[in-house]
This record gives structure tokens, sequence and C-alpha cells, in this order.
């Protein structure tokens, strides 16, 4: 089954303006989370599905502020709680196509209890994560993801602290649907999104994105025309750089390997174990290297539709219940 | 057969020694009985806590009675101690003159000075003041299953239902309801089945047999109010309470629980409800539990979180969420002793001011509470339906004490409960087709809510500051001052009955105000002021905010307003801020209800007084 297959289908086309509300935007001019609200602004329309059966949570810090910028039902929530919200709403009604909208201080620190049980108990819900690795909202400390050594307002003397990589995160969680793209490739960012939204289960998918007030160019080096972005496509040998110069193979002891020469490993969405190994591909300092795509992607049943699954209504909920209540030991007084 | 109005009985062992069964095997006998009940469950944290220790004694009292009773009352008639450890715990509650029945196998040297006993005080004539029936239980009970081909251990085992027979002679239960229980309880283990049956048979005949007890007791029936009863604990009657609150309002019942003590039996007996829609979910934690109460509320069902005190200082933030969402949701506390962790399996009343103010801002919230086990369901019905109702977070108030307790319950029509109506919004409800999610009815304040699905009418909701009826957010001092002022007309608007004075004569001096728990000891001790010829005043509030509108001028008709509550005087606190009453707080914190007697004699003097003047 598909992420989307029980949501109802729209009656008719709809287009990017039904999903604009008349809000007004109020992120900093410049900032990434523009480009990805566009993109999925742009990509809502097409899923086929009623725009009222979108529901979007989000917790708190400057991607959270989603919502209200997407014309569809929608609820900014409390610092780190999103996932744990949207299981509700997931559970509750099949449906509905929900997305969570976290940062990284969002996901990955405060929230980082819901976000791995969201992902192994395999809920039906999309969580898009927009990391800066800095705290934006808060005017600049280091985040759970900012890099070793930063000097942040929080950090006058350098981080100390060594940063989550997201991706490896949540497939040790045991997340079903992994991936990772970047603001500005809005072309990867809506494949990429489409197809967590249309995966039934968990599905993470992490968007390098820039803060260009707190941490700008925190991914420049991945934007150039030398980028070292390696792309990931299910089936295909993993090669990237200038016309593919570049291979990731499997080197003598077996380990995962940038390399000009030798035999590219394949990439495969249903190999867990493949999938962390790329993950650790990204560089935990600046980044200058990191693999984006769908890192995994595999069916497994979903905890929603399985706690659906053990539900039934009696015809006569009223006279059910009364019979329940009263129970099989009970003594009459005259 | 001496006939009896009342007796209480404890019955006390080791945790592991199947003390809390025994019990409540006899609380649902004598429910079969048609008397009126009340039980007190009373057991350490510890699932085994050290063999023998008066740590770890876990005990089981059982009020039975002719006439409505409301608690299950102070002190036992009847003592059964499986070890030492048992009777030294809890022979300073036992009346004078009582019963004890000691199991003597279990009072050896080792044993006895284990709990500081440097002598058998079985034989050495300390308990001159009591009837005593001291002989080898545990004995008698492998005797009796033996033959089955039962194994020592196991039939050593068998010994709570051995004592269990023991009091169903000598107090003339029916044994039908226990034989029954245990042909389906062990109906998979066939030799365990036979062997419970056989000890509890046994027992039962040992009464006659021995000759060891002169009298044998009963009690007769209860004149209680007509009607088809049951035997109910407060945490089912809460789970019953919220099926209902779902069946009548057409809403699915979602349930978000993280496993607490004295609050987890909620979340069993709701997750045995699938076959009647009902979803539990158990969160990664407290804070995911009540914030996937609140997506489920937000989706269109009727969320509730159901936890205990630490649970309720995690679910804080998320509960002031729901306030500034203006979801319905349901916040059940079963409390207990605290702070911090504090007494898991012991009662308290101390989380009164934390549901009313717990929050940060100005978060009013509606607050109920249950006052017995069966109330439980209504309370919790009432905090549903207000939440339904009015869109607002409603803090239910029980405790360990009524959550584990149980008594005879006259089942309740559920067709004739009062209604429920979630009235979805379903049109666009603004100018130019726009819908408005905060935009309220004029009458109860409440605001418009529109469940995702609903065409035309998608919206966002937010924990920030809001416009009034757009909901669209908002840091201007207007809306903010404006939102603060509705937030609080809304609660405390709504309707609640008037607080009924139990003032037979209506010129009593002294009056006694409580909630929550403290409903039986109060109705108890006022009993038996009365007994006296005095007379006192009574006030049980099931509303605890707002506050029924008559209570202020009701409360300041009395010369004195005593406040007897399990804390150090919380609503004390409340009364004397909202109504400038000198309200006199009374407050035992032993993590046990209220002595009903303790507190008689504490009144006595007072109202002697007050006439006197």
């Amino acid at each position: 089954m598909k992420g989307l297959d029980l949501v109802p289908a729209a009656s008719g086309p709809l287009t990017r303006k039904d999903f604009v509300p008349g809000t007004e935007v109020r992120w900093c001019p410049g900032c990434g989370d523009y480009a990805v609200l566009a993109t999925f602004q742009g990509l809502l329309p097409t899923l086929g599905i009623k725009k009222e059966n979108f529901v979007i949570v989000s917790g708190i810090g400057c991607s959270s502020r989603f919502p209200y910028y997407v014309d569809t039902y929608g609820m900014h929530a409390i610092h780190g709680r999103p996932a744990a919200i949207a299981t509700g709403v997931a559970l509750a009604r099949e449906d509905l196509a929900v997305l969570v909208v976290t940062g990284d201080g969002d996901a990955l620190s405060i929230g980082g209890n819901h976000l791995i049980h969201a992902l192994r108990r395999n809920v039906n819900i999309t969580i898009i994560l927009f990391n800066n690795r800095i705290y934006g909202l808060t005017k600049g400390q280091a985040s759970p993801t900012s890099e070793r050594g930063k000097i942040t307002k929080s950090t006058p003397f350098g981080l100390v602290d060594e940063p989550f990589n997201a991706v490896s995160l949540a497939l040790g969680a045991g997340a079903t649907f992994v991936a990772r793209t970047i603001d500005s490739q809005r072309a990867h960012l809506t494949e990429v999104l489409k197809a967590a939204i249309e995966h039934r289960g968990a599905a993470l998918v992490e968007i390098f994105q820039n803060c260009q007030i707190f941490n700008d160019g925190a991914f420049d080096a991945l934007k150039g025309p030398d980028a070292e972005l390696i792309p990931l496509v299910d089936g295909q040998p993993v090669v990237f750089g200038k016309d593919n110069s570049l291979s990731v193979v499997r080197n003598a002891q077996g380990v995962l390997e940038v390399a000009t020469a030798g035999t590219p490993v394949v990439h495969d969405k249903t190999n867990a174990g493949l999938a962390f190994e790329l993950s650790q591909l990204t560089d935990a300092g600046v980044i200058t290297r990191a693999p984006i795509g769908i890192f995994r992607d595999v069916e497994k049943p979903t905890s929603d539709d399985l706690a659906r699954a053990q539900l039934s209504w009696p015809e006569d909920r009223v006279a059910a219940l009364q019979e329940l209540i009263t129970g099989k030991d009970t003594w009459t007084i005259e | 057969m001496a006939e009896v109005d009342r007796v209480v009985i404890r019955f006390a062992g080791d945790s592991g020694d199947g003390i809390q069964l025994a019990g409540d095997r006899f609380a649902a006998d004598t429910a079969l009985a048609g008397n009126d009940f009340s039980t007190l469950p009373n057991y350490p944290a510890e699932i085994r806590a050290p063999q023998g220790t008066i740590g770890g004694v876990s005990s089981f009292q059982v009020q039975i009675a002719n006439y409505d009773i409301h608690t299950p009352g102070d002190h036992p008639n009847v003592l059964v101690a499986l070890n030492p450890a048992a009777l030294k715990a809890n022979l300073a509650d036992l009346e004078k003159g009582g019963l004890i029945i000691a199991d003597t196998a279990e009072f050896t040297p080792r044993s006895l000075a284990k709990v500081g006993y440097e002598s058998d005080p079985l034989t050495d004539g300390s308990l001159e003041g009591y009837q005593l029936a001291a002989f080898d239980l545990t004995g008698q009970a492998e005797a009796a299953v033996e033959p089955l081909g039962v194994g020592r251990r196991e039939a050593g085992r068998t010994r709570n239902f051995y004592a269990l027979g023991l009091l169903s002679w000598l107090y003339n239960r029916p044994v039908e309801g226990t034989l029954g229980f245990l042909e389906q309880k062990f109906a998979k283990l066939p030799l365990v089945q036979q062997a419970n049956i056989a000890a509890f048979k046994a027992g039962h005949i040992y009464g006659d047999a021995s000759g060891m007890f002169a009298t044998r007791y009963e009690v007769k029936k209860a004149k209680l109010p007509a009607g088809t009863y049951r035997q109910i604990s407060g945490n089912r009657a809460t789970a019953y309470g919220l099926m209902a609150a779902a069946a009548k309002s057409g809403l699915n019942l979602f349930l978000g629980a993280y496993p607490i003590t004295p609050a987890s039996d909620v979340l069993h007996y709701l997750a045995e409800a699938k076959a009647h829609g009902v979803m539990t979910y158990q969160a990664e934690d407290e804070i995911a539990a009540a914030c996937s109460a609140v997506g489920a509320s937000f989706a269109g069902n009727l969320g509730v979180t159901v936890t205990s005190g630490p649970g309720v200082d995690l679910k804080t933030e998320t509960i002031g969420l729901a306030v500034m969402l203006e979801l319905p949701l349901v916040i059940v506390n079963v409390q207990r002793g605290g702070p911090s962790t504090g007494l898991p399996t012991k009662t308290e009343q101390a989380d009164l001011l934390q549901a009313l103010y717990g929050r940060h801002g100005e978060a009013p919230l509606p607050v109920v509470a249950a006052g017995s086990p069966m109330d439980c369901f209504d309370a919790v019905y009432e905090a549903a339906r207000i939440a339904v109702k009015y869109r607002t977070p409603v803090f239910c108030l029980t405790d360990g004490y009524i959550g584990n307790g149980a008594e005879p319950w006259r089942i309740p029509d559920i067709a004739a409960l009062p209604p429920i109506e979630p009235d979805f919004a379903t049109e666009p409800n603004g100018p130019d087709g726009k819908y408005l999610p905060y935009l309220r009815d004029s009458q109860t304040l409440a605001r418009s809510w529109a469940v995702p699905g609903t065409p035309g009418l998608e919206h966002r909701i937010g924990g920030l500051e809001k416009t009034p009826e757009t909901g669209a957010v908002a840091y201007d001092p207007e809306s903010h001052a404006k939102m603060i002022e509705l937030r609080r007309a809304k609660v405390e608007s709504i309707p609640v009955p008037d607080a009924r004075v139990d003032d037979p004569d209506g010129d009593a001096k002294v009056c006694l105000v409580s909630w929550g728990s403290a409903y039986g000891a109060v109705w108890a001790a006022a009993q038996r002021v009365r007994k006296t010829g005095r007379k006192v005043a009574r006030i049980q509030l099931r509303h605890l905010n707002p506050l029924p509108a008559n209570l202020g001028a009701a409360l300041k008709g009395y010369q004195r307003v005593i406040v007897p509550e399990v804390n150090q005087g919380q609503l004390s606190w409340v009364l004397r801020a909202k109504y400038l009453v000198p309200a006199e707080p009374y407050n035992r914190t032993f993590g046990l209800p209220l002595s009903q007697a303790e507190l008689a004699d504490h009144l006595l003097p007072i109202i002697d007084a007050e006439e006197a003047k």
C-alpha cells in the first residue's frame, strides 16, 4: 500500500495557488526555507489528493512556521513534539496525509525521543527535517548538527560536541524511508519529497538548508559546479563529481571509500547496511561532501494500520457498552 | 450465627502472597451477598519487596456493611496475618479485642528476628487483649492440595485462597463467585485451578471443623437503592466513563498513555476495549502520550491522557498548548504521594493546585474530581462533556485510594446520561466564505472546531498568541489582552451545579468542605458526629474550577469552615483566596485515606465550642 492510498482523491485538478494562503511569510529574506516552501506548494497539487486532507504539524523553530504558509490543515505546536502529535493524528485518521515539519534543534535535540520512536514504530507520517546546523530563531546557538569546534553565541570557545548525522540516526532507528536533499536543488527536492509522502510508513527527509543570518554558507561547498554531492539512485553505481570521475568503492578492508578508480558500489535502497555505510560518507565537520537521495525505502507494516486493524465498532455503541459495564457478576436490589 | 451491622477485615502478608487477589475476591463475594462495601488495597512499590520485612507487607482492607458506607473503615475487626511482618505492621490498627488469624508456619525464629520480635507474639502472651486464632495455615493448605500431586512450593502458594475460604465461612459469604472465578482464571492450568479450589474449600471446612471460632457472623443485605449492581474499582470506572463519553458523543476515543502507578490500570482496561473502537497508544513518554492525544483531538477524536503526578509534570507544556489551541483533552490524574517519585503506590490529594495553576502564563482550565471509586465514572464523564462542549483541556482528579479501591456500583443507564455534542463546523462562518477557527459561540464562548478533511475550512492553529476570531498569529497588546480575557471568561462561565449542602437541620455552625477521596471519611465523620447529637454540615465538591456559584455564600453561613484533605491545605487555600472565608485546613499526609474517627474526634470540641457561644 502507498502512503496516500487511503486519502480521498481530489475531485478536480489543484494548482499551487490552492495551497498558498494569504498569510505573510516572515522568514528572513534569502532564507533557504523559501525555496522549500515554493517547491512544496508546487508539489502538493500534483499528489492527486484533496487539499483538506493534508495535515502539517510542526514544532518550534524557523522552519516550524511552515504550516502557516500552506493552505491546508495545520498545527504549529510546541518545541520538539510534532512527531508525537502527528502520530496521534495518524492513528486517529487513516484518510489524512500527515506531514511533520521540523528542524535540527526541534527534531534532534529537544524532540529526539519522539523522532526515533515515530521512526521505529513506522507510523505513516512524513517528517521533513530542515537542517541548517544552527539555532536560528533563538539567534545563533549551536545545534545538535553543528560541527565540532564551531564558534557560536553559546559556544564562544568552540563547540565540544560531535554532531548527529540525521540520516544515520534515522537508519539506526529503523526508519523505512530515509532521504536527504538540499534546498537549492528544486528538482531533487521535489522528487525526494514526493517519494517520501507516497511512502507508506515513517519517512524522514533531511533537507540541507541555508540560514544566511546565523550560519550562512554552511552547505556552499555542496553547491558549486565542482561540488561533491553524491547522488544516490537505486540500482545505479554510486559515482559523482565532475564527469562522474569519483566513485564510492568498497576497499580491501570492506569499508566504503571514495576513489578515482575501482568498481563503484551499486545503490540498493532496500539494503539497510549499505544505506548506513553510505550515510557515513557525510562529513561530520564542515560539509564538503555528502550523499543525497533516497538512502532507504522498504515496505513494512505501519503501526497505525496495525492499530486500526485491531479496532472494531459495534453497531450500537451505547448498547454494547451497556453490556460491557454491566459485566457478568451483578446483583439486583429490589 | 451472630448478626453484625458491619465488619472491617484486613488481609496482610508478603507482597507476592496473593493478598490483593484474596481481598479482591472477598469483596466480590461480599457484593454478591448484597452488602455495601469499600476496599483499600495497600502495597509496596516493589513487585517483590524483600520477603518477610515490614516494607514488603501487602495488605487489603475491606469494610462490609448492611447499610450505606463510604470508606473501607479505620480499624479492622479482623486481621489475617500470614507472617510476623504482617502482624507487626498492622497490629496497631486492629481494634482492641479484634480477631487475629495468624499462620504459625511463618512464625519461625528467623522470621520473627527479621522484624525485631524477640519472642513469638503468638505464644508470649503479648496478644492477650485480642482473640487469637493461630494455626499452621500453610501446613493445612499443603495437606489439602498435596493429594492432587502439587509440589510443595506450589501447594504453599494456595494459602491465600485457604485463608479466603476460612473468612468466607466465618462471615458466611457465598462461595460460588470465587469457585467460578478460579475455574475461569486457571482454566488453562488445571492443576493450579484444582489446587486453589481445594485450598479454598479446605479453609472453608476448617472454620467449622477446627472448633477454633466460637461464632460465625452474618452481615445482612444493605438497604441500597433499587437497581442492578456490580463491583467497580475507580480505575475501571474511569475507563468506562471515558468510553461512555465517546459512545454518547459519537467520537472515537483515543487514549495516549505511558505506564505509571497507580494509573496504568486505566490504560489496561481501555486497551482491552478494541471491540468498542477504543484506540490506545502506549507512547514513548508522558509528553508524547499527551501530545498524541492532542493530535487525535485535532483530528476529531476525544483525546485523553491518563497518568499520575510525575506524568502530569511532563505533560504540562502540552496541556498549556491545548489551552491555547482550545481543543478537547481529558487529563486524568490518579494522584499518588509526592513530590518527585514519592510514594508510587500510596494515595494523596496534593495535585489540586498543580491542576488549577500548574502551567506558565494565564492558562485556566476546568478541574473536576471524583469522590469514590464509582464516582470516577461520573466525574470523568463530566470532564469529557466539558472538554468537548467548551473545547478545552479538563483535569479529572482521582487518586490511588479510589482508583484501586472498589465498592458496589448501581450500573447507570448510558442512554440516560447527559448528551455530548461535538458540533463540528462544516461550513464557513466568516465574511466572504472565510473560516474563522476562533469565532466563538456567544453563549459558551467555545470556539468553532473544524476537523481535517472538512473542505473549505482549512486552517492553522498553534501555540502562539492569536487574533480573536481569525486565530492568526498576533503579538499586539490588544489581541493578547483580549485572548487572555476570553480564555478566562470561557472557563469561568462554564455552568456547574450548585454545591449541595448536607446540613440536615440547616442550623449547624461548623461546615466540612471536601473534594476528591476525602469524601468518604468526611461523610462517615459527619455521621459519627451526628450520632452524638451534634450538628455538622458537609459539602463535597465535584467541580474545583469553576467552583459552584453558591459556594461562597454557603460557606459564609457557617461559623467554622473545616477542610479535611490528604495534603497540606490546598483546597483551604483556594477557598480563603477566593471567598475570604477563614477556611481551616485539616491535613494528614500519611499516604493513606483520612481516618473518619480521628476527624470526628477533632470536630467534637470545635462543634461544642461553637454551640456554647
